[in-house]
């Protein structure tokens, strides 16, 4: 220790380690290892075991089972025996199972943070002031939805058995945002932390345990990726929530397919982090700190991707230079360092390999000048200059304390660099122009923006990206829906598959003679379009005879629809009160031919009254969502911070794939087009494979109705075909389909290729003529995706 | 690193070359943006991401203890009074306490600082000590005298032997944006401080908005300021970090544009040993090692030093000190 005389020399901060006495004491109690956490207690497996190393030393700190299918089963068994239970509690004994479990959290806040610390290798002030604090938070928050459930979601219960499946850069913290809105909703877990940061989790269990919670409630098995992947096969699992890697969760997506269980994945990003000319270019570096040298940059919201207006780029480069000067990383104990080792030799040799290919490729890197301890995972703050759009260190996850710097021109220019990626988790905005600042939210495609601010957290406010970033949200109301499904028996009437269509002319004769041939076409952006593939089909009503053809559409086809809608961008930005009056005018057309479409349902077999109904009702149902589509509001969400609005918007999709049952072909295909057209997503729509002639007239109300061109396109034909064509179509953000089961689990897997969000029936019809069951807010909630825009304020 | 501890009263705080000022150029603040939120967040995280410990602590605490300008500024300060504050000024520790730190000589602080007509009897009773007298001038706090009673107050406090003058700025100018005349006052007063080093008071609670912080900093340190200084104390609002933040950033881009270092201080409200340690650890963290010197770095303060002695005294024994065992300032 150098003398004080010495220190005011060079005024160097010195060590200031946190004491670890309490936590080594606690591993050294469960030296022997520790067994998975099922039914309210360590339990014994005779599953493999795995070392658990601190990644600041390489030291063991303990060992866990690498647990098999064998002990998700019984973790499971337990979990669905808890579930009884649990779910039969009143709102309120939930809640104040959540709220002990809040209290207790609290009442261990440095145990947890010095644990964390040492297991997954974050400062300690990130553990203390971020994780365990924000951890306590989301328990709370929840504890008050467990009190509420029952009267804010109603008609909505739990779901089951939720298998749960986190990863290590915040392993309690994300061990939160899985169970407590689980629990809060009346579910049961099963848990399975990462393989290199088990350690929280199983503190968590003991705290379980001591805060009172029933057995079974919160199970959690050890393991690795194969641990997962048995959690996810199993068939009495409700719900799969996984925060993790875009791969594992493409993987998840396929394996989960058409087996009904619910899905919500967090998955990785690229954020861009936008810095306009007039941000406060200071405030912006720190935000760069705190973007992307937080947690060691293993971050999956982190803004990697530096984007920076030209005029102020060599400025801001040279500020942030100065500002990495004064980082310092080492034992992420001491209470003066800003950042750790990465988690394992593993990430650490991925960062080194995707910075050595970012140097080859001609990428400038500057590194933080502090020196590195010799062990441990230890990788230097980066910074990479002289890169571009098309550098690998701008496109693929490092998932390390590295950014990526270039240049735009105008926010036109921002907003489409920002958005050149596959990935749509989050987004900072950096401008003090209140115009700026917005505008770029508004048009940047994630799930989560921070103006002038990053990285901010809060269980009020959901957490999800778009596109391949993931679904589902996290965190707030938008998020506790995840684990909440209609109470109450489905109707089990196991919808109709498609036949198989022929292009070959027919046999038939026609029911009646038209006094003019007419031919239906297909719907390609605003205009009438021939089938690609030169083939028609016929179309027979329920007794079998011809009533006439419709286009055999194929791939091309699909392609086409989707260009087109691509295009017609400007009806997502279209007022809510312009989408409303033209669903309005839909209407009216439809109206003034409702005898004319009476008449094709009744050629196609229904009764003139069934007929007469059906228009009838698909006239209330186009009134009913043209009602809401300046009423399905956001809503801003009371974040834990003062001075900070943090808005959640309902945003569309963009193209959305629509496919339709083969019963109530107009009603059916009014209920699903009018939610999606409402909320400003363009639509490539499947009608009826056996009834497609009542859309094919129906796009002839769309012309009348100022409908925008390729707003709304309509492909007739193979139904699964031109489905799978969707479902594959990397443009096609979300997908709805009404068929059979086979279709509805390719449907899922097909769509785990850009992941987009699905809603089938599962082979499972809808009476659509059940205002209940066929109409509502949560088809408009299914033809949105939630994003949220903090915005601090003040002078 | 250098010692630049003071010179002699009345030969300015340093020995760096002084800033001479520039023309008014408002194209280096105007534009200029503050982001209120994020300066916040990062004053309320800055001091969480650093610790200083042990035998750091106690030397960081005896560096602020060099730093501060032990003040009396109250309408009842009389000779007596001021006398008493130049002793404690003098020998600011316990001899016990500098033996068990281990210092080689006693340390002292930055400087007095008084009102004018005390002026004479702090040099007085500084004489041969080293430390500098400062003088508030310039119609202390509200500054709102005319501009010649002002900058006579100035001469008279150089002419009684202060070394350094903290004048405060005319808020109103601020407040209306009228940089060319506020420029002109605080170069007026620069050039009346003679060889006298200026610190300049923007009063920061009066001012309200960051962004005009920004701007009265770079205005004053435009007109020749030697430091830039937060508060009189007699503002609703004294020193904050996110104030201070915000004129460190000014003085450091001042620097950049003419290679001049350029002085700050907190004041007002800076009363415990914790609060030393603070702002101490924005300066090293801001503005780099340099700063956390008396010549480029004062503390205003009139109580911090009692409690800097209790907990060196907490250092060296451990045991938790009386505010009663240390001389009276």
């Amino acid at each position: 220790m150098p003398t004080v005389s010495e220190v005011l020399n060079t005024m160097d901060y010195g060590p200031s380690p946190e004491a670890n006495g309490h936590v080594k004491e606690w591993l050294a109690a469960h030296e022997k290892g520790f067994g998975h956490f099922i039914a309210g207690s360590f339990t014994a497996s005779n599953a493999p075991r795995m070392d658990v190393f601190n990644p600041a030393t390489g030291e063991k700190l303990a060992s866990v089972y690498n647990g098999k299918a064998a002990d998700v089963e019984k973790a499971v068994q337990a979990a669905r025996k808890a579930f009884k239970s649990w779910s039969a509690l009143p709102g309120f004994e939930r809640a104040r199972h959540l709220y002990a479990l809040a209290r207790h959290i609290q009442k261990r806040e440095r145990f947890l943070s010095v644990l964390e610390t040492m297991d997954n290798g974050k400062t300690i002030r990130e553990s203390r002031d971020i994780d365990v604090p924000l951890v306590a938070r989301h328990f709370y928050h929840h504890a008050g939805w467990a009190q509420l459930v029952e009267t804010e979601f109603k008609g909505l219960g739990p779901l089951g058995v939720c298998g749960q499946i986190i990863p290590w850069n915040f392993p309690l913290l994300m061990l939160a945002w899985k169970i407590a809105p689980a629990l809060a909703a009346g579910n049961t877990v099963v848990l399975k932390p990462a393989e290199f940061t088990p350690l929280t989790a199983l503190a968590f269990a003991e705290i379980c345990t001591e805060a009172g919670l029933p057995p079974g409630v919160v199970n959690i098995v050890t393991g690795d990726g194969e641990t997962g992947a048995a959690l996810v096969a199993h068939p009495d699992v409700n719900k799969i929530a996984f925060t993790g890697s875009t791969e594992v969760g493409r993987l998840i997506r396929a394996a989960t397919a058409g087996s009904g269980k619910k899905l919500s994945l967090e998955l990785g990003g690229k954020s861009p982090f936008i810095v306009f000319e007039d941000a406060d270019l200071d405030a912006a570096v720190e935000g760069v700190v705190d973007a992307v040298w937080f947690n060691q940059g293993q971050v999956c919201c982190a803004g990697t991707r530096l984007l920076i207006q030209e005029g102020v780029y060599e400025r801001f480069i040279a500020l942030l230079t100065k500002r990495m000067q004064s980082l310092r990383v080492g034992d992420p104990l001491d209470k003066s360092n800003d950042m750790g080792p990465l988690v394992d030799p593993v990430q650490l040799a991925r960062v080194r390999a995707l910075v050595e290919k970012g140097k080859a490729e001609g990428g400038t890197l500057i590194e933080a000048p502090c020196p590195l301890p010799p062990k441990g995972n230890f990788f230097a703050p980066s910074l990479f200059v002289g890169v571009d759009a098309a550098s690998t260190v701008m496109r693929e996850e490092i998932f390390g304390p590295v950014v990526a710097a270039m240049t735009f021109r105008t926010p036109d220019e921002a907003a489409a660099i920002a958005d050149h990626t596959r990935y749509g988790l989050a987004a900072s905005i950096w401008s003090e122009n209140i115009n700026v600042a917005l505008e770029a939210a508004a048009r940047v495609k994630a799930g989560v923006v921070w103006i002038n601010s990053t990285n901010q957290f809060d269980a009020a406010a959901g957490f999800g990206g778009y596109k391949e970033s993931g679904f589902g949200r996290e965190g707030g109301r938008e998020g506790l829906i995840e684990y909440l499904k209609p109470a109450g028996k489905a109707a089990a009437v196991s919808a109709a598959k498609a036949a198989k269509l022929s292009g070959a002319p027919s046999p038939l004769k026609p029911a009646s003679a038209a006094a003019i041939d007419r031919t239906a076409k297909l719907y390609i952006g605003g205009k009438q379009a021939r089938p690609d593939s030169g083939y028609s089909y016929d179309v027979t009503n329920a007794r079998g005879q011809l009533i006439g053809q419709a286009g055999l559409g194929n791939r091309k086809d699909v392609r086409n629809a989707v260009e087109a809608a691509l295009k017609a961008s400007a009806w997502g930005s279209a007022s809510a009160h312009n989408r409303a009056q033209v669903l309005f005018f839909i209407a009216e057309n439809l109206n003034a031919r409702a005898a004319e479409f009476a008449k094709r349902l009744v050629e196609a077999g229904a009764t003139p009254r069934a007929a007469a109904a059906e228009v009838e009702q698909a006239l209330r149902r186009i009134f009913y969502y043209a009602a809401q589509a300046d009423k399905f509001d956001g809503r801003i969400h009371s974040t834990n911070a003062k001075r900070q609005t943090t808005l959640a918007f309902h945003e569309p999709y963009g193209v959305m794939g629509i496919i339709c049952p083969d019963e109530a072909p107009l009603l059916a295909l009014v209920s699903l087009l009018m939610p999606a057209l409402a909320m400003g997503n363009r639509v490539v729509l499947v009608p009826s494979q056996g009834q497609p002639l009542i859309a094919t007239d129906f796009y002839q109300v769309l012309d009348t109705s100022d409908v925008p061109a390729g707003a709304v396109n309509i492909i007739t034909g193979q139904r699964d075909e031109l489905a799978k064509t969707l479902a594959e179509h990397d443009e096609v953000a979300a997908l709805w389909y009404h068929g059979d089961a086979v279709g509805s689990a390719s449907m899922e897997k097909a769509s785990a290729g850009n992941l987009k969000v699905t809603w089938v029936n599962q082979g499972v019809a809808v009476n659509w003529a059940d205002d209940a069951e066929a109409q509502g807010r949560e088809f408009l909630r299914r033809a949105t995706q939630v994003k949220n825009i903090w915005i601090p304020y003040g002078e | 690193m250098a010692q630049t501890q003071a010179g002699t009263s009345g030969l300015g705080h340093n020995a760096l070359p002084r800033n001479p000022g520039t023309p008014l150029t408002t194209a280096w603040f105007e534009g200029h943006q503050v982001n209120t939120s994020a300066a916040e967040r990062r004053a309320a995280t800055l001091t969480t991401r650093r610790s200083v410990k042990k035998e750091y602590q106690a030397a960081w605490l005896v560096k602020a203890l060099q730093c501060i300008d032990l003040t009396t500024l109250a309408g009842d300060d009389t000779p007596g009074r001021v006398h008493r504050l130049c002793a404690k000024a003098m020998r600011p520790l316990r001899d016990d306490i500098v033996e068990g730190l281990k210092l080689a000589e006693m340390p002292r602080v930055g400087a007095v600082c008084v009102y004018p007509s005390m002026v004479p009897h702090a040099v007085r009773a500084l004489q041969g000590s080293g430390i500098p007298v400062a003088s508030v001038a310039t119609g202390f706090p509200a500054g709102l005298t005319p501009l010649p009673l002002r900058l006579a107050e100035i001469k008279y406090a150089v002419e009684e032997g202060a070394g350094e003058i903290d004048i405060v700025i005319h808020r109103a100018q601020v407040l209306r944006q009228e940089w060319a005349a506020l420029y002109d006052e605080i170069a007026a007063m620069r050039e009346a401080c003679g060889p006298a080093h200026m610190k300049a008071i923007l009063a920061t609670g009066d001012l309200k908005t960051l962004r005009n912080v920004y701007k009265a900093s770079m205005v004053a340190m435009q007109a020749g300021a030697d430091f830039i200084k937060t508060s009189t104390g007699k503002e609703e609002v004294n020193a904050t970090l996110p104030v201070s933040l915000t004129m460190l950033r000014a003085l450091r881009d001042y620097g950049e544009a003419t290679g001049f270092q350029i002085g700050f201080k907190p004041a007002g409200g800076l009363k415990t040993a914790k609060d030393a340690m603070s702002w101490l650890i924005l300066m090293k963290e801001e503005l780099g090692r340099r700063w956390l010197e008396p010549d480029l770095f004062r503390i205003g303060a009139s109580s911090m030093l009692a409690d800097i002695e209790r907990q060196l005294e907490h250092f060296i024994t451990g045991r938790y000190a009386a505010l009663s065992h240390h001389a009276l300032a």
